[in-house]
C-alpha cells in the first residue's frame, strides 16, 4: 500500500447540480432558503445559492489506478475539509483524488492501517476551492481478506 | 438571532436535537451522497460485518451538524471543518449537536463542536473555523 503514496486521479469535470443540492440538503435536514430559493441566494453575499459544507462527498473524484479498496469493512477514522469558499450552485468543479498518506499502528483491531485519502476541488482557472482529507482504517481482518 | 461575530468565547450556538434516526433518514443519505455501502441500510450485511444492526453513515452525522452554522450564512463562511468519528448511530438513536466557541483570532472563530447519543455519549467530536468577513 506505502507505494500508492503520491497516487492521484485524473481529474473529474463536476457541476454543483440544484437537483442536487436540493436532494443532498434535505437528507441532511438543513432545507435552508440560502441552499433552495434562487431569490434568496441573489440577494445574498454570495450572489447565488450554495452548497452545505459537507456537499463535496457527492462528487466524482475519478479512480486512483491500482488503488482497489471495496468500501465494505472500511472504517472512516476523520474527514477534514477547507475551504476557500462556500461550492455555488450551477459551478463547475474540476475534482481528483490523491493517496496522501499511509502509514500501519498496532490498535484495537490487530496491525492496522491508516490511509489518508485527500478529494480536492478546483474552478476552471486551477485554483482550489476546497481541499480534503478523509483518514479511513483498515483492520487488520479487512487487510487480510483484502491482501492489502 | 445574536450575530456569530458577536459571540465571546464560551458561549455556545443553540443545540439542535434530531428526531430519532430511521432507516428512511439513511435511505435518502444514501442517495443523495452516492455512499451505498449496506451496513448503513440493509440488516443482513450489518450483521455480516459484526455490527448488532444498521449505522449511520458518520458522513450524514457530520452533514447535520454544519446546519448550526447554517443560520449564520450573511456572516461569513466555514472555512474548516475537522471530524474525528467517535461512536456509532443506530437506529433510532437521537442525535443532539452541539457548538461552542473556544478561540477568536480576528475575523476567525474557532468552534468546538460535538454530537452525542441519548445517553450523552459522544458519536463525533471536531472543529469548525468560521471565517467572517
Amino acid at each position: 500500500m506505502k507505494e500508492m503514496i503520491g497516487k492521484a486521479s485524473t481529474k473529474v469535470k463536476n457541476t454543483v447540480e440544484r437537483g442536487a443540492v436540493k436532494k443532498f440538503a434535505e437528507a441532511v435536514g438543513d432545507m435552508h432558503p440560502i441552499y433552495l430559493d434562487e431569490e434568496v441566494g441573489k440577494q445574498s453575499r454570495f450572489g447565488q445559492n450554495i452548497a452545505p459544507p459537507t456537499f463535496a462527498r457527492v462528487f466524482d473524484y475519478g479512480v486512483i489506478e491500482g488503488l482497489n479498496l471495496p468500501n465494505k469493512g472500511l472504517i472512516h477514522g476523520e474527514q477534514i475539509y477547507q475551504y476557500e469558499r462556500p461550492l455555488l450552485v450551477g459551478e463547475d468543479v474540476y475534482c481528483y483524488a490523491k493517496v496522501s498518506d499511509y502509514y500501519e499502528k498496532a490498535g484495537a483491531m490487530g496491525n492496522m492501517g491508516f490511509i489518508v485519502l485527500e478529494n480536492n476541488g478546483e474552478d476552471k482557472d486551477g485554483n482550489a476551492v476546497f481541499t480534503s482529507k478523509s483518514i479511513v482504517i483498515l483492520s487488520e481482518a479487512y487487510r487480510k481478506v483484502q491482501q492489502v | 438571532m445574536t450575530k456569530i461575530a458577536e459571540l465571546y468565547v464560551g458561549d455556545t450556538l443553540n443545540d439542535i436535537q434530531l428526531d430519532p434516526v430511521s432507516r428512511i433518514d439513511l435511505i435518502k443519505y444514501a442517495g443523495a451522497s452516492g455512499d451505498f455501502n449496506p451496513i448503513h441500510t440493509i440488516d443482513e450485511e450489518a450483521k455480516k460485518a459484526g455490527l448488532p444492526g444498521i449505522i449511520a453513515h458518520g458522513m450524514w452525522t457530520m452533514g447535520n451538524l454544519a446546519k448550526l452554522f447554517t443560520p449564520f450564512y450573511e456572516e461569513g463562511f466555514i472555512q474548516e471543518y475537522a471530524i474525528r468519528f467517535r461512536g456509532m448511530v443506530f437506529l433510532n438513536d437521537v442525535v443532539t449537536l452541539k457548538a461552542e466557541l473556544k478561540e477568536r483570532d480576528g475575523d476567525v472563530l474557532k468552534f468546538d463542536v460535538l454530537a452525542v447519543n441519548q445517553d450523552e455519549k459522544p458519536v463525533l467530536k471536531g472543529q469548525v473555523v468560521y471565517k467572517v468577513a
